[in-house]
């Protein structure tokens, strides 16, 4: 097939289109777009404002033009189709002849016609540019409010929290969401959005917007209400932009819309429409899934593939409102004849299934706050599968955090859509895992799937590791390519032998050279097994990003530098000495999150002399640039608090001068708090010690940061000398727990009941370790080898001239 | 040009040298050198000589030794240096 083909509009069908086009013939392809960037990923616009750049959003690669030698010219809009003489209009050029014109014009926010919407800083939220627009209307202002509490509303509301602003939603209906929820969950849905500080306003008609007497602007509501806002953003629903097709005589729909039949095709054989612009079988579909299948029906049909055929498309949907889990799928609201539905909520998660009447088939499901039944919930809609004999087990809670529920990827048929972002089905995972492809990255690289909104992630990850056992090929725990073995066989094969250097564990137990996975793990390995000092010759090399140097990495190249302040009780000799060495070496201070204070901006040859200064005063290495343990945090305690029952501050000194050092898997943070009221987070902790008016109660396992985790209570009411020998025999994260088989209970028994006889073999462990201590920032500036490390030049003592401060509030930091 | 003693550079990892205003990142790997640049692209930072051999510290993109070239992402690139052992020394041509 040849000819000419012109595409308008770049967006995301619009450059789908243009990729399903691309090696199906000879087509010499133009597209026209109006905005100035080639298309860009709009469903997660609201990233955006969370960081991303205009690029990373980008999904148009430039050599994706260059390779297919298709034209785009951006920043032109087409003005008028002439279909008798197939050709186009634009703002740049006379005359553009087409063979096949594709509309992908998607559409435009609905603004309702009140009095005053054109007001100034009044916004919609469509483009980059709408973003950069209101980005820069925020620095002015202090309430923002979004009118229209649907979907994109609540991304937009998100957006205006993001940048600050006392952020309130306006929503005409009596609930949000309302086309993918009920009122329960829209209830609930309300409940944790106002909780995560926005506002929400029910059942407001907005009838005109005026000058406020407290901020720029006033919505005045039909009930004689009103509400004041800075910046008001519109997002009351999207109209499609047909008005080209009007323009040019095509069929459009009474309320809007391109009509099109199955292929894609308008009342004019020659021009197609795709995505939010064109109306099939009466239904605009405003998701991006249903967008992408109208590209490849129209690419294909184009293409001389008769028979390809749209026949709609599924409307469910996951998603994170301000940080909201909420999914809606196929049949939500029970609108099949003789619908059942099982509901549970519990005020933090509601889950409401539809089923059948004979209740053997799933049609709908709605869950709030908790959407990770999702992918196999969506899987049982669309291929039809029967429900187990009691359907409400898929959404009540289980008590047994080892049972896992939900139903098995084996079950799963062939056809089974997984991504339907990308339209990628088990079948073709299957395929490209037996092609090769063995992760989840590999994946998304190959087949696309799990690459757009990622809420099939986890089903695709399932399938492959299924798919790979399948094949015999035994999903490995291996290191990397250099050691066929776990960590955790490493790490015993290294004690057993007695092995003390990396050569020597690759020389019997792996081959090759090492790579930066195995070398940074095998030097955890040692340095927990041997508490050798890390840059001894030896070890060196193998030390990673921050231990390379002893300290912590920034962006520019500098290093921070955190001493060690056991339980976050510093004396003021000691603070004024850390002011001291900061304003010598013109240093950034910061306190941290773990009570303690980072010094940044030391550049690698400032570090040993920094650090003598320190030393002198009586600091400590903090390793904070190890994975080790960093702080024992604590509260005050019954030394000074009206509340307090022990003494945490001494309890946390205790503890973090016990085992200060202590090399792991993965950094170590304890907490001691002094009563109940749990101060210090201990909780957060993996290892939490929380005061009781008998002793200590022990918790294990908790996380902050990126997955949190509230920690288990291991024992209660235990006195300092056990609390110390449990803590001694611990040595595991929260990931670790939620993995083991047997859960806390095991724990309990191995650590509390010593069940294994292990307990004085783990004590004698730690008591080795807690004897062989030796701050390793004190040895390094006693170790001359050591220290010649500690310059940036090998040949001259030049500092890097790359490394540049500018001042910021008082204190320098990276230019 | 004489940059340091060939005993300077621990087996397996690198030293940052400052040549003719350029910094260049040398490293050894058994009795072999190589040098390329000593700034990394991604992070703009001059770091690459203290990362693994050859693993950028910041953000772990991979660079080759021979062509300079970034195993992640081919389109970015380092400068490379022909860089020899002269006897006991480490030599930049």
């Amino acid at each position: 097939m040849s000819g000419k083909v012109v595409v308008v509009g770049n967006g995301m069908v619009g450059q789908r289109f243009l990729e399903q086009l691309a090696g199906r013939g000879e087509f010499e392809v133009t597209t026209f777009c109006e905005e100035p960037r080639p298309a860009y990923d709009r469903v997660q616009l609201t990233s955006f404002f969370s960081g991303k750049s205009a690029a990373d959003l980008s999904i148009a690669k430039k050599e994706f033009f260059e390779q297919t030698r298709m034209t785009l010219r951006l920043n032109d809009a087409v003005l008028a189709i002439d279909p008798v003489r197939k050709v186009l209009r634009s703002a740049r050029y006379r005359e553009v002849a087409y063979d096949k014109l594709v509309l992908a014009t998607g559409s435009s926010p609905f603004v309702p016609k009140v009095a005053g919407h054109d007001r100034r800083d009044c916004f919609v939220y469509r483009t980059i540019e709408d973003l950069e627009a209101i980005t820069a209307a925020a620095r002015r202002s202090k309430v923002g409010v979004v009118i229209g509490g649907g979907l994109l509303g609540l991304e937009a509301a998100k957006a205006l929290k993001d940048l600050g602003l006392e952020t309130h939603v306006v929503e005409f209906a009596a609930r949000l969401m309302a086309v993918q929820l009920d009122d329960s969950a829209g209830r609930l849905l309300k409940k944790k959005i106002e909780s995560l500080g926005a506002t929400v306003h029910l059942q407001k008609n907005t009838r005109e917007i005026v000058g406020g007497a407290e901020r720029r602007n006033r919505l005045v509501f039909a009930d004689g209400t009103h509400l004041e806002a800075d910046l008001i953003v519109f997002s009351a629903g999207i109209r499609p932009r047909d008005e080209l097709a009007r323009g040019a005589g095509l069929v459009v729909g009474e309320r809007g819309g391109v009509r099109i039949d199955s292929h894609c095709r308008t009342s004019n054989p020659d021009i197609y429409a795709i995505g939010e612009c064109a109306l099939w079988d009466g239904r605009i579909f405003g998701l991006v899934a249903p967008g992408y299948q109208m590209a490849e029906v129209a690419a294909r049909h184009i293409a001389g593939e008769e028979n390809v055929r749209f026949l709609g498309a599924d409307l469910s949907t996951k998603l994170k409102l301000m940080g909201v889990d909420v999914a809606s799928i196929g049949d939500a609201h029970g609108a099949a004849r003789d619908a059942a539905s099982y509901v549970y909520t519990d005020e933090v998660v509601y889950k409401k299934l539809v089923v059948s009447a004979d209740r053997k088939q799933l049609l709908g499901a709605i869950l709030v706050g908790d959407a990770s039944d999702y992918g196999p919930l969506l899987q049982l809609v669309l291929n039809a599968m029967p429900l187990p004999e009691h359907p409400e087990d898929l959404i009540l809670p289980t008590r047994d955090v080892t049972a896992k529920k939900g139903l098995g990827v084996d079950l799963l048929p062939d056809s089974a859509l997984v991504c339907s972002c990308n339209s990628v089905s088990k079948a073709q995972i299957c395929a490209a895992v037996r092609a090769g492809c063995t992760t989840l990255g590999s994946l998304k690289k190959q087949t696309r799937c799990a690459s757009s909104c990622g809420g099939c992630g986890p089903l695709a990850k399932q399938i492959v590791d299924a798919e790979l056992k399948k094949q015999g090929v035994a999903v490995t725990n291996h290191l990397c390519e250099h050691f066929p073995r776990s960590r955790q066989e490493l790490f015993h094969l290294t004690r057993i032998h007695s092995l003390k250097t990396f050569e020597a564990l690759i020389g019997r137990f792996g081959r090759g050279k090492g790579c930066d996975v195995c070398k940074p793990a095998v030097a955890s390995i040692l340095a927990s097994c041997w508490n050798e000092m890390v840059l001894k010759p030896a070890h060196a090399p193998l030390q990673d990003t921050n231990d390379h140097f002893l300290a912590n990495l920034q962006k520019n190249g500098t290093y921070s530098i955190v001493p060690r302040v056991p339980g976050g009780e510093i004396t003021p000799q000691k603070l004024v000495v850390l002011g001291q060495v900061a304003e010598k070496y013109g240093l950034y201070t910061k306190i941290t999150g773990a009570q303690r204070i980072d010094l940044f901006g030391a550049r690698a040859e400032q570090l040993p002399e920094v650090w003598k200064a320190l030393i002198a005063a009586g600091f400590e290495s903090g390793h904070a640039y190890g994975k080790a343990l960093r702080t024992v945090k604590s509260c005050v305690g019954s030394t000074w608090c009206r509340y307090g029952v022990q003494d945490s501050v001494t309890m946390a000194i205790g503890i973090e001068n016990r085992y200060r050092g202590l090399r792991a898997p993965h950094k170590i943070k304890m907490a001691v708090s002094g009563c109940t009221r749990e101060c210090a987070e201990a909780q957060g902790k993996d290892v939490g010690v929380i005061a009781t008016e008998k002793g200590w109660n022990l918790y294990v396992c908790g996380n902050g940061g990126m997955k949190p985790r509230h920690a288990d209570l291991l024992a209660r009411d235990i006195d300092d000398r056990t609390l110390i020998a449990f803590i001694d025999r611990l040595q595991r994260t929260s990931a670790w727990l939620e993995n083991l088989e047997g859960g806390i209970d095991y724990v309990r028994r191995v650590v509390c009941e010593d069940s294994l006889g292990i307990g004085a073999e783990l004590e004698a462990d730690m008591a080795r370790h807690v004897a062989s201590y030796e701050c390793e920032w004190k040895k390094a500036i006693e170790t001359p080898e050591i220290l010649a490390r500690f310059r940036h030049f090998v040949n001259s003592d030049e500092p890097d001239s790359g490394v540049v401060f500018v001042t910021e509030r008082g204190q320098p930091i990276p230019a | 040009m004489r940059i340091c003693s060939f005993n300077q550079i621990l087996n397996n990892s690198g030293v940052a040298a400052l040549v003719g205003g350029e910094q260049v990142a040398i490293f050894r790997v058994d009795q072999e050198v190589y040098a390329i640049g000593n700034r990394d692209p991604f992070s703009g930072a001059n770091v690459l000589a203290r990362g693994m051999v050859v693993a950028s510290p910041v953000y772990k993109q991979h660079f080759s030794l021979l062509t300079g070239r970034c195993i992640e992402d081919p389109s970015v690139s380092v400068p490379v240096y022909r860089a020899r052992v002269e006897g006991a020394d480490i030599q930049i041509l």
